[in-house]
């Protein structure tokens, strides 16, 4: 470590709109993960390669969303300040609700089974 | 799985990293060469997460769902069919395997965005106290769902062993 200048500040949109978008992509892979697994229709939809099944489909869309929804932010966001505490809190709710729908017994009660 | 070993090993090293940065604050800033080295530790950890999940959806998980032929008996080289021919075995693909594939594709997502956030404001973390509780609490979420899969997959491993499509010989005796 070193002695240097103080670093100019920067806003905190561009951060906050890499953590909300990775809530984002997580409750997209989670919702995709759920609805491929209760609609056999979707889940054969979902199977963009055939080896891997519907799980090719649901991680490759989770994806495409994650990372839409990061440029969009991160552009809105570029040279903001935003309310970090509730996109906190939005991001660990979606993580949360994420989590929970690719948990199978908690998938399986939600499908009645 | 060799990805996924130096990824759980890199893990403790990264929340350190990531604290040590941000309670250095912006006073006493690292040197280049300290700078240089904490990024390559973080994108090389977002790299081996993507690698130890592409790895798995795309080359071990076809192997462990593939379809034995019409009359097979012999089940040990179709380890989902081997599961699932049993009550007692069938949950470590229902709960194990469903969990397993899934939950995993939560890290490299949370490890890409904590590896961009730390690289874009490093010691400005100090400053922006929410963002790095924000970054600490998705590595650990990262860990969790590492920790997961990993102990699934050995578990899933003693029990029906995923041998591969085209045999590999590493060793053979005279």
């Amino acid at each position: 470590m070193t002695e240097q200048p103080e670093l100019e500040s920067l806003p905190n949109g561009p951060g906050a709109a890499a953590i909300l978008a990775a809530g984002i992509g997580s409750l997209a892979l989670g919702i995709l993960a759920f609805a491929g697994d209760a609609v056999h229709f979707l889940g054969r939809l979902l199977s963009f390669w055939p080896p891997s099944g519907a799980l090719s489909g649901v991680t490759t869309l989770a994806i495409v969303v994650w990372l839409a929804a990061w440029y969009l932010l991160g552009r809105r966001w570029a040279a903001r300040e935003v309310a970090i505490g509730w996109i906190n809190l939005a991001s660990f709710a979606m993580l949360v609700v994420a989590l929970l729908l690719t948990f199978p017994p908690f998938m399986d009660r939600l499908q009645g089974k | 799985m060799g990805f996924g070993a130096l990824f759980m090993l890199a893990f403790s090293g990264a929340i350190a990293v990531i604290y040590a940065t941000a309670v250095a604050g912006t006073e006493r800033l690292p040197s280049r060469w300290d700078t240089a080295l904490l990024r390559f530790y973080m994108i090389s950890m977002a790299a081996l997460s993507w690698l130890t999940t592409l790895s798995g959806a795309y080359v071990i998980y076809p192997w462990y769902r593939a379809v034995p032929p019409a009359g097979t008996t012999d089940l040990s080289g179709y380890p989902r069919r081997l599961l699932l021919s049993s009550p007692l075995t069938s949950g470590w693909h229902e709960l194990g395997m469903e969990w397993k594939e899934h939950i995993a594709w939560f890290t490299p997502i949370a490890m890409t965005m904590v590896a961009y956030v730390f690289i874009k404001y490093g010691p400005r973390l100090a400053l922006h106290r929410q963002m790095r509780a924000a970054v600490l609490a998705f590595t650990a979420v990262a860990f969790f769902a590492t920790a997961v899969s990993g102990l699934i997959g050995a578990f899933l491993n003693k029990n029906a062993p995923v041998r591969g499509g085209a045999e590999i010989i590493l060793y053979q005796a005279k």
